[in-house]
């Protein structure tokens, strides 16, 4: 499957179904730090990917003391 | 997982609140979070004049959108930092989401505030951090736009992690006074000041960037330069890091923290601020932190014997 990271814009290829979760670790992100978006939907992390799938991860921490 | 108030598929999972939800149920009770919070901390009322500091990232638009659909007479202010394409991008954003539901949108740009003062020039200059800098920046700019406009309510986007990070900091250091100034309701302490309040505090940075996705707001994804390295983003990796462990850590340490730790330290610390001698703005000490930092950028840019070399 692929996966493109935001704000890094990077895109990797993971290959075989997992699940989020273990995607999200697997890539070293903590859940709860990210939204994990495949099309119009956001996914909890029990939801099972395959390879065809084209997911989206972005980060959710914005730092700065403003 | 199903949703915990309809039993749909849910579409967000919130560990902290041990609830996973739908989109029409999470955005019920992302708008439910917001209300309450500020009806138990009485932040403001639907017949005072809000201006909410926009940055153009996820938590001010959110705020915004939420704010303006519970009915709230909400103007927006865009404070340009000068941060080249990150605050070109930012302000687009700020711009586009004002015009698409016809809110109000004020800019101040701190290039045409005054020569030097766009943040990587203020940093470069006093050799200060930029987001401290860039904290000075903020504050005397909400607090005069504020003043200038005649709102009651100065309104930001701060969220839970902002709070926790910013009070693992301050403990850190144990800095009493910052302690004793950190709260989610900042009455108006001198008639220049208006009330300051932050409706997101209890609410997770996560949370936020769902609800302006669900929402479809166009929101700034990409960091500040200047946040790279910056001691706030390891603060919330630790905490994240808690909170992971322990889901509702920095819920428990912000919220503890308002309820008990705070007014301890408010009880002591209650200096009354001054009179600013340069901008007439309420400061501790002769002058402001701003006109403090502004007049290093004068010494810099004119050091004293330029004029006269010998
Ligand atoms: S990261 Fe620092 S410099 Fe950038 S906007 Fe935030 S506070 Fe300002
Ligand atoms: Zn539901
Ligand atoms: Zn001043």
């Amino acid at each position: 499957m692929r996966v493109h990271l935001h704000p890094q814009r990077r895109t990797v290829e993971v290959q075989g179904r997992r699940r989020v979760g273990q995607l999200l670790t697997e890539l070293g992100i903590l859940p709860g730090t990210a939204m994990v978006i495949r099309g119009e939907f956001l996914l909890t992390e029990g939801e099972v990917l395959e390879d065809v799938d084209e997911v989206e991860i972005r980060a959710v921490i914005s730092g700065g003391t403003g | 997982m199903k949703c915990t108030r309809c039993r749909a598929k849910a579409e967000v999972e919130l560990r902290a609140h041990n609830a996973g939800f739908c989109r029409p149920c999470y955005l019920f009770y992302f708008r439910r979070q917001v209300e309450r919070a500020i009806a138990a901390e009485r932040m403001f009322t639907h017949d005072e004049r809000l201006l909410v500091a926009v940055s153009g990232g996820k938590d001010s638009l959110a705020l915004w959108d939420v704010l303006a659909e519970c009915g709230y007479a909400t103007t927006g202010l865009y404070l340009g930092l000068g941060i080249g394409a990150y605050s070109a991008r930012s302000h687009e954003k700020a711009l586009k989401f004002a015009e698409q539901r016809e809110l109000e949108l004020r800019v101040v740009t701190l290039e045409e505030e005054g020569p030097g003062l766009a943040i990587p020039d203020v940093a470069a200059a006093t050799r200060r951090v930029p987001c401290s800098a860039c904290g000075t920046m903020k504050r005397h700019f909400f607090d005069t736009a504020a003043l200038a406009g005649g709102f009651e309510v100065l309104v930001t986007g701060h969220n839970l992690d902002d709070e926790a990070a910013r009070l693992m900091g301050n403990v850190l250091r144990w800095q009493r006074d910052h302690l004793a100034r950190q709260r989610p309701v900042l009455p108006a302490t001198h008639p220049k000041f208006v009330r300051k309040v932050k409706p997101l505090y209890l609410i997770s940075e996560y949370e936020t960037a769902v609800y302006a996705f669900m929402r479809g707001i166009d929101y700034i994804v990409e960091e500040c330069p200047n946040a790279v390295g910056a001691t706030q983003l390891l603060y919330k990796d630790v905490l994240n890091r808690l909170e992971h462990a322990s889901p509702g850590t920095k819920q428990a340490f912000v919220q503890e923290f308002f309820r008990s730790g705070q007014p301890a330290f408010a009880a002591v610390e209650n200096e009354e601020p001054q009179v600013c001698g340069q901008c007439g703005m309420p400061a501790y000490g002769t002058l402001c932190s701003f006109c403090r930092l502004v007049r290093q950028v004068e010494a810099r840019r004119s050091p004293p014997g330029a004029a006269a070399p010998a």
